[in-house]
Parts: structure tokens; C-alpha cells; sequence
């Protein structure tokens, strides 16, 4: 009657943690599939058994002496040479192994037993025993380990485990510093909140669900503590002070003596030690990289990369060959505009892939104009921006088109010719202001060095013209926020000293990404004033904003952009009351200025798509309420709507120029 | 300032209280009487109580700590079992050769661990790997090993340097120089390995912010944006680990001094160890003790001179 029974148990624990152990098997199986890890695990598996039956194994004994043969070369019958006294190398690699092993386990035997739980009940229960833990982890970091170790070997002379076990204990508290940290984690956690709610014992919480969940960061730290030990324990036999018996570092002793007459000596003790340290190293990396992986897994694979895998491929190389020309309205650059913008594609490694993330930009900006830029996040607005300072993030090109400023192509210019316009024709303003300024920096010299690169002025004079520049963007008692640093000053002083730091050079021309997302409402609207006093100074502006309130306030003609491509460009007032692409017409009808109170805001179903996966003919078309096949066939050309200052990509745009914007 | 001074001297109080506690406590554990030791087999019984009572053996352990620690603040360590000349005297002539080490040592570790650093974050790709390979190898080879192969090399092979010795600063420096270059390429080459790392990860980490952006918008030449601006906020985190690596580097004197025969405070200690030389071994983890804590005062200074936020 008992077997039964017992065998009920037994399945039953086995099914209340299938989760659990198949983890952990997984956790196994990930580790051993990364080549490094498998085949650092395997060395080390090797080494512990070919040194603990060294007895049976070596060829010699380790201190069998042959003086006929003493200090010479690897040979058939000494593979590894012989060393002082005609003693084998190989038997003495091999015996010497068992003592460094032996101190390891040592070490991380006292490591572990006091470490661990010292950790687990510092996380759990928190109160004097945390802060006393956390105490001595302090302590004993600030404390010359070896200098320890030497006290206690002078005290137990020769006794090598006994320091190794010190070593251990001295190593124990920033074992539990980590340890309590991990546990901290899991203690949040609801299955743990739970089975405490539950009324289990706190001794049985630990151990079934803090241990298996802090095993993998004990794993990592005791592997690199082993490696430190196998280093402190050569280091000891070096020095004569462990053991008197073959070990590696004794070897290396041995060797140094001998370093005039048989260098080869320091080879196999050397190559042995550093193997060995090493492989623990690159097994501890990759314990850390599969526990990495263990709990971000799910991000690391989304679904759509596989199934959008040959949709991908599908799409967007035809795609690519079609680009289409820059036919249509923008024929040739405009040279009476300060700013002109012909066909821009911009192409970034996607997966490896080049992928084109803004394609046929083309817009003017006269002189005195602002221009703005709208669409939603993702659409491109931000790459444009930068493009047109030749600032694209890492591998990525400008694949064609034409950037035109004050008559020069800064599209093909080289980084001497781009230097000289950036700062001083044309000025940036970032959209997080605080972000933008250097940490380590006070604001007036941020700005002073700006001045004096564009101006070649003296440092006085720059800072002189820093304080002005200050007072300019009405920032109140500029000599304090000169000698304030970026942390001291809130998001609208930090934008002020931004504008003040793109207006060092006197530029014709201020880019503003953004350049109030980030800011309070009210300190908004002082920032637009300060850009409206720019413009009435003749300065040029290109605006990226997405608040239409901004673009109608400030803007004389906008731009919209949608995935990667310019979808319409019209004056300001134009768009607004009459936009002529749906998703113009969209965006205009979900601004949260125009909701009626009680009714829900419109929004433009779906969401832009990422560059790789553009569609063939119109980017908007699954997004699109009038989508027909024609605008699934093939790519659409951005053309000029009849006798109108205006142009937009689309086969049908809304037949409401002139009249209501609405269906 | 005060704060920092204040804080630190809360942290290292205790830890020099610990380390001379642990190693009286430990050193009292020697099985044996000192006395029979020093006098040898052949002494009365009286004449080894004797020699208990002028050491001061013969009261409890609390009451000779309270004692060491008395003199040791005056400044007297007491003298050594073997060779009778006071501890303090040995300590002071032994230190300058220790700290000439591991200046050197850190100097090396810092100038070729940032260069190669900030080189392998901007070239990124091959050179960046080598990096990787080399901390990684680094970390792995037992310095006492690496001061052999540089020694089989540069002394034995092509007698460039010195095997070992040390000549003092005062009699030649150029002797002086030679006779610490293996000993501090031995101890700083590994070093430079965990400061090339976290300098590649600084400057890495540094370039992908908001304001070097804002800054090449602005046209400030990337030499500048790299050495001006981005070493300038990677720096804090590269001060805490040559802290990390200097405390380090004392464990390695102890090697390194008795490989290259320099006599300082790490050969020191591992010939009191051996002899069993406990009012030197006592003095020796003293110094050390309180040498580590006054690094890490200075590292704090640093730290904080150059984070603002810490700082104003």
C-alpha cells in the first residue's frame, strides 16, 4: 500500500515544477549551444579528469627523479620535458593539478556555503542582518586580500587550505551583496508575494523559490572567483609559502629558477594556469549571457522578424529598383530658395540589410521662410533633419538626392565642408533640451565654446558673448546660468541655452527637431516666441513638430511626411483648411485642438509600418479609407495639383481643394 | 569636502580597526611560545617567561591589542622576532619601493588602458575585438608568469633590463629607472586590461548621448567632441576602476617583489610570512591597510571633483 502512494508524491512535486525544471534544463541545453561556453565547459571537464586519477595516469611519479636527464626538451619518453632533478613535466602538470583543484574547491566551498545563504536571508528579511551584511561587504572590498593570506600562512605555516579557506570567507560578503540584490528581485515577485500570503514558512520560500532563481548569478560570481582563486593558489605555490609538493605555481618557481638555462619550462605550467583561468572566464560570460537571454527572451525573437521574413524579401528589393525619379513637380533645384532639397534617400542597415528609411525627399525653403515638418513618429521627420546636416547614425548613407544650401551640394560634401556650415550657416535645436547640453560642462562654456569656434575670438571675449547671447533668449540673470551646470537648470532655461548655443555661429538657418515636446505648456509658448523673433530677424527655420496649433502659429509652409516619404507640401493655411492626401486629412481630424467635447477623437486606424516592410505602391494604402488597386500597383509619384502652389502623392487626392476639409 | 573627508573616515576607521584585530587575533593563534622560539631549544623555562613577560605575552589578548595599538599610534610597531631592528623602520626605508611600483605600475595601466580604449571604440570592429581578446587574456595570465616571460625576454635573452635588483632613485636615476621597468610592465600590462574595457564601454556609451549630436551640430570638431567632451564624462567610472586595479596592484607587489628581488613592502611581507615574523607581518598589513584606504579617499576626491552633480 505505501509504494503507490509514495510514487503519487513523487509525481506529484514532479508536476508542480515542470515549469521549472524544463527551465532549467533549457537553461543547460542555451548554455552548451553557445561554442565558447561548451567548449570552455568541456576543457575544464577534461582537465578535472585527467588531474584527480593523476596517480594511475602520469607516466612518472611526480618527484621520481632521472639526473641523467634533468632540464631538457619535450622527448617521446617526456612529453613535456623534464624539469630540476630529471622530473617529468607532465606527471608533476598532472599532480600539481590535484592541489590547485583541491584549493578551489576549498575556497569556493567556504565562498558559497557562508555567501549564499548570508544573501538569500539579507534580500529576504531585510532589517540589521541586511545592513550588517552590506557592511561587510564594504569592509572586506577595502581589505588587501593577500596581505590577509599571508598573515594566516604565517600562523599555519605551509597549511595552503587554510588560506584558500580564508580566501573564501573573505570573498563570501560581496558574494551575498550580489546574492541579496537577486533576491530582492524575486521577492517582488507575485508567486513569491503569494505563497508569503499563503502562509508558507520563510525557510521553505527560500529554498523553493528564491534558490532556483538566484542559482544562475551564483553560477556567474562563483566561476570568477574560482578563476581569482586558481591565480591566488598558483600565486602561493610561486611564492614557496602553500604546499611542498608538485603544484603549478611551484612549478613556476621552479622554472624561474632555471630561466637562464631551459626557458621552455615556463610554457606548460604557464599555458596550463592561464587555460584554466581563462576557461572559467569564458564559461562565466557565457553563464551570463544565457542568463541574459533567460528572461529577455521574448523580446529577442519578435514573430513579425519570421513571418515578415519573406514578406521583406518580397517587398522591398522590387521596391528598391523602382525608386522613383525625381519626376514630377521637383524638377531641378530650386536656386533661389536658401534651402533645396531634391529626391533625398537615405538608406540604414536594417538587420544587416540596407534599407531605405526616407526616400525621394523634396522641398524648398526660401530665405526668411519657416518650414515646417509633420507626420507621426516613425515617419521619417528626424532622419530628414539630420540628413541635411550629413549627421546619419552609423553605416548610414545618403543613396541620392541633392541637398542644396547657399548654392552648395551638402548632400556629396566631404566632413571639412560640413563642418564649416554646421554651426555657422546652419544651427540645430534638440528636442530634449536638457540631454542636448554636456553633463560635465557649464552652460556658459558650452556656449562660449561654440562662439569662439565659429568667431575665433579670445575666451573673454566668448564668454562676453555667451552672457549676450543669454540675455538674447531672455534667459533671466545670465551671469548665474553661465556658471550653472545642465542639471541645475530646468527643461526651458536648458532650451534657451540651447538656442542661445545654435545662434553663437549666426546662422541663416535654425533646424528645431522638436523643439517644445519636451517642455511645460506654459514655457512652450515662450520658446515659440523666441523662434517667431528668429524669423522676424530673418532668420530661416525648418520646424519638425506634430502639434498642427504649433504649424499653423509659426509655419508658412509644411511638409507632411508619411513612412519615409513626403505625402503632401502646401502653405500652411492651404493644408489646414484643405488638405489634399487622406492621411493629411487624417492627421488634421485627430488633433486633440479640434475635439468636440464628449465624442471620442478620431484617430488614423493602424500605425506607420517600419522602413522593411513598406508596401509596393502607396505607403499609406493599408491605412487608407479610399484605397483602390490602382494605389497597390505601383509606387506613387508626388505631382503638382493643378494652377495651385501645392503637391501631394496621391492618385486621387481629396477633391476638396476649395472646399470643406471634412466628409 | 568636509562630507567626503567626514564619510571617509567612517568607512576606513572600522576597516583598519578590522584588519589589525583579525590579524592580532589570527597571530595569537601561532601554536608555540614566541619565546621558546626566539630563544631556542636550549633556554630555561625562566628565561622564556622572561622573554613572555618583556613581550608583554603573558597578559590577555584584548590588553595586548590595547597595547599594540597604543604604540602602534606613537608610531612604534614593536621589532623584529629576526632581526631585532624596529618594524617602523623597516616599513618606512621598504615603501618608497612599493609605491614607486605601483605608480609606475598605474600610470602604465592608465595612459595605454585609456588610449587603447578610446582607439577601440572609435575604430570599433577588428581592433575593438582585440581589446576584448586581450582583457580577457589578460585577466587570465598569473602576472608572476607575464613578469617571467617579460624577464626570459628583456634581461635573459636580450639583456636590456636588469633580471632583478633595485637601484635607489637618489644613487642613479637611470639605474633606478631600468631596474623598474620589467617590475612595473609586469604588474601594469595585465592592469591595462580592465581600464581599456571600461573606457571602450565609457566612451561607447558616451558617443550614443543626446548632446555629442548636438554637439557635431554645432560644428565642434570630433577631436574635440571625443577628448574634450565625451573622455571628460567617461571619466568618473575609469577613476573608480584604477581605484579597483591600485588596490589590486598591492596584492601584486607582493609577487612581483619577490620575482624581481625589490625590496619592499611585498617582498617584505612574504619573508616575515615564511620566517613567522609577527610584529612584521602586523606591520605590514597595517601599512598596506591604511595605504588602500587613503587611495580610496583619493579616488573619492577625484570622483567627485569630476562629476558636477556630486559636486555642486
Amino acid at each position: 500500500m505505501k509504494t503507490p502512494t509514495a510514487r503519487r508524491t513523487a509525481s506529484g512535486t514532479a508536476r508542480t515544477h515542470p515549469r521549472r525544471d524544463s527551465a532549467r534544463r533549457g537553461f543547460v541545453a542555451r548554455l552548451l549551444r553557445k561554442p565558447t561556453a561548451a567548449g570552455s565547459a568541456g576543457y575544464l571537464l577534461l582537465v578535472v579528469l585527467v588531474t584527480v586519477p593523476a596517480g594511475p595516469l602520469a607516466p612518472y611519479s611526480p618527484d621520481g627523479q632521472d639526473l641523467t636527464a634533468a632540464l631538457q626538451g619535450p622527448s617521446g619518453a617526456h612529453w613535456l620535458g623534464t624539469g630540476e632533478l630529471g622530473r617529468d613535466v607532465l606527471s608533476r602538470l598532472l599532480h600539481g593539478g590535484q592541489v590547485t583543484l583541491l584549493g578551489v574547491v576549498i575556497t569556493l566551498a567556504a565562498y558559497l556555503l557562508l555567501g549564499v545563504p548570508a544573501g538569500m536571508v539579507a534580500g529576504y528579511r531585510g532589517g540589521f542582518f541586511d545592513r550588517l551584511v552590506l557592511r561587510t561587504a564594504d569592509l572586506v572590498s577595502a581589505v588587501p586580500v593577500i596581505i590577509v593570506l599571508l598573515v594566516v600562512l604565517s600562523v599555519f605555516t605551509g597549511d595552503e587550505s587554510a588560506a584558500m579557506a580564508a580566501n573564501g570567507l573573505l570573498g563570501a560578503p560581496l558574494l551575498a551583496r550580489v546574492v541579496r540584490s537577486a533576491t530582492l528581485g524575486v521577492k517582488e515577485e507575485l508567486y513569491v508575494r503569494a505563497a508569503v500570503a499563503g502562509g508558507i514558512r520563510d525557510r521553505v520560500i527560500i529554498r523553493r523559490h528564491v534558490l532556483p532563481r538566484v542559482t544562475g548569478v551564483v553560477l556567474v560570481q562563483a566561476s570568477v572567483y574560482g578563476a581569482y582563486a586558481v591565480l591566488l593558489e598558483t600565486g602561493l605555490g610561486f611564492l614557496g609559502l602553500g604546499t611542498t609538493e608538485a603544484s603549478w605555481g611551484s612549478m613556476i618557481a621552479e622554472a624561474s629558477k632555471n630561466i637562464g638555462t631551459d626557458p621552455w619550462l615556463l610554457v606548460p605550467s604557464g599555458f596550463m594556469i592561464t587555460s584554466f583561468v581563462l576557461a572559467l572566464g569564458l564559461l562565466s560570460d557565457g553563464l551570463r549571457d544565457t542568463l541574459a537571454e533567460r528572461y529577455a527572451a521574448p523580446a529577442r525573437k519578435p514573430p513579425s522578424r519570421r513571418r515578415g521574413g519573406g514578406l521583406r524579401g518580397a517587398a522591398s528589393q522590387p521596391v528598391r529598383g523602382q525608386v522613383p525619379g525625381t519626376a514630377g513637380v521637383f524638377e531641378e533645384p530650386d536656386t533661389e530658395a536658401l534651402l533645396s532639397v531634391r529626391g533625398l534617400t537615405v538608406s540604414l542597415p536594417i538587420e544587416g540589410t540596407p534599407t531605405d528609411v526616407i526616400r525621394d525627399v523634396s522641398f524648398d525653403l526660401r530665405a526668411g521662410e519657416v518650414l515646417g515638418i509633420v507626420g507621426e513618429t516613425g515617419c521619417g521627420k528626424t532622419i530628414t533633419a539630420t540628413s541635411l546636416l550629413g549627421m546619419l547614425p552609423a553605416d548610414g548613407r545618403i543613396a541620392s538626392g541633392s541637398v542644396l544650401f547657399e548654392g552648395a551640394d551638402l548632400a556629396g560634401a566631404d566632413a571639412a565642408t560640413l563642418r564649416r556650415v554646421r554651426g555657422r550657416r546652419i544651427g540645430w535645436i534638440s528636442q530634449d533640451p536638457v540631454s542636448g547640453l554636456d553633463p560635465s560642462f557649464t552652460a556658459g562654456a558650452q556656449v562660449a565654446e561654440v562662439v569662439r569656434l565659429h568667431t575665433g575670438c579670445t575666451r573673454k571675449e566668448a564668454r562676453q558673448r555667451a552672457l549676450e547671447l543669454f540675455a538674447k533668449v531672455r534667459l533671466p540673470d545670465p551671469a548665474r546660468i553661465a556658471v550653472s551646470y545642465p542639471h541645475q537648470l530646468s527643461g526651458g532655461m536648458a532650451q534657451r541655452v540651447g538656442i542661445a548655443a545654435a545662434l553663437a555661429g549666426e546662422p541663416a538657418l535654425v533646424i528645431a527637431d522638436e523643439p517644445t515636446t519636451a517642455l511645460d505648456v506654459t514655457v512652450q509658448a515662450e520658446i515659440l516666441d523666441l523662434l517667431r523673433e528668429l524669423r522676424s530677424a530673418g532668420t530661416s527655420v525648418v520646424l519638425i513638430t506634430h502639434d498642427w496649433g504649433v504649424l499653423a502659429d509659426l509655419c508658412d509652409r509644411a511638409v507632411v511626411m508619411y513612412a519615409g516619404e513626403v505625402v503632401e507640401e502646401a502653405e500652411v493655411t492651404d493644408l489646414v483648411t484643405a488638405p489634399a492626401h487622406p492621411y493629411t486629412a487624417g492627421l488634421l481630424r485627430s488633433d486633440p485642438h479640434h475635439a468636440v467635447p464628449g465624442e471620442p477623437l478620431p484617430a488614423v486606424e493602424g500605425a506607420v509600418p517600419p522602413p522593411p516592410q513598406w508596401p509596393v505602391g502607396c505607403h499609406f494604402q493599408n491605412r487608407c479609407p479610399r484605397v483602390s488597386e490602382a494605389c497597390r500597383a505601383k509606387p506613387v509619384v508626388i505631382s503638382q495639383l493643378a494652377e495651385l502652389e501645392r503637391s501631394t502623392r496621391c492618385i486621387r487626392p481629396l477633391e476638396l481643394i476649395g472646399g470643406p476639409a471634412h466628409d | 569636502m568636509h562630507r567626503i573627508l567626514f564619510r571617509w573616515l567612517l568607512g576606513a576607521v572600522p576597516v583598519v580597526f578590522a584588519v589589525t584585530v583579525l590579524t592580532f587575533v589570527l597571530t595569537s593563534l601561532v601554536p608555540g611560545d614566541p619565546g621558546r622560539t626566539i630563544l631556542g631549544a636550549n633556554a630555561s623555562p625562566a628565561q622564556v617567561r622572561a622573554l613572555d613577560a618583556q613581550l608583554g605575552l603573558d597578559h590577555p589578548l584584548p590588553v595586548r591589542y590595547w597595547d599594540w595599538l597604543a604604540s602602534a599610534l606613537h608610531g612604534d610597531l614593536g621589532d623584529s622576532v629576526t632581526s631585532g631592528v624596529p618594524v617602523s623602520d623597516q616599513l618606512t626605508s621598504r615603501l618608497g619601493v612599493t609605491l614607486s611600483l605601483i605608480g609606475g605600475a598605474v600610470l602604465v595601466a592608465a595612459v595605454a588602458g585609456v588610449a587603447l580604449g578610446v582607439l577601440s571604440a572609435l575604430k570599433g570592429g577588428l581592433l575593438g575585438r582585440v581589446v576584448d581578446g586581450i582583457s580577457l587574456v589578460g585577466l587570465a595570465v598569473p602576472n608572476f608568469w607575464f613578469g617571467l616571460l617579460l624577464m626570459s625576454a628583456f634581461a635573459v635573452r636580450l639583456p636590456v633590463f636588469p633580471v632583478s635588483g633595485y637601484v635607489p632613485l637618489t644613487d642613479s636615476p637611470t639605474q633606478w629607472f631600468e631596474s623598474l621597468v620589467l617590475p612595473v610592465l609586469t604588474l601594469g600590462v595585465p592592469a591595462t586590461a580592465p581600464v581599456a574595457k571600461q573606457t571602450r564601454d565609457g566612451v561607447l556609451d558616451q558617443l550614443g548621448r543626446d548632446y555629442v549630436r548636438v554637439l557635431r551640430a554645432r560644428g565642434v570638431p570630433e577631436r574635440s567632441v571625443v577628448l574634450r567632451h565625451v573622455l571628460r564624462n567617461a571619466a568618473a567610472p575609469i577613476v573608480t576602476v584604477l581605484g579597483v586595479v591600485v588596490v589590486t596592484l598591492f596584492g601584486g607587489t607582493v609577487l612581483a617583489e619577490t620575482l624581481f628581488v625589490l625590496p619592499g613592502l611585498g617582498g617584505l611581507a612574504v619573508t616575515a610570512a615564511q620566517t613567522q615574523d609577527i610584529p612584521m607581518v602586523q606591520g605590514v598589513a597595517l601599512v598596506f591597510t591604511v595605504t588602500v584606504t587613503l587611495i580610496n579617499l583619493l579616488i573619492e576626491v577625484v570622483y567627485t571633483m569630476l562629476d558636477p552633480k556630486v559636486r555642486t
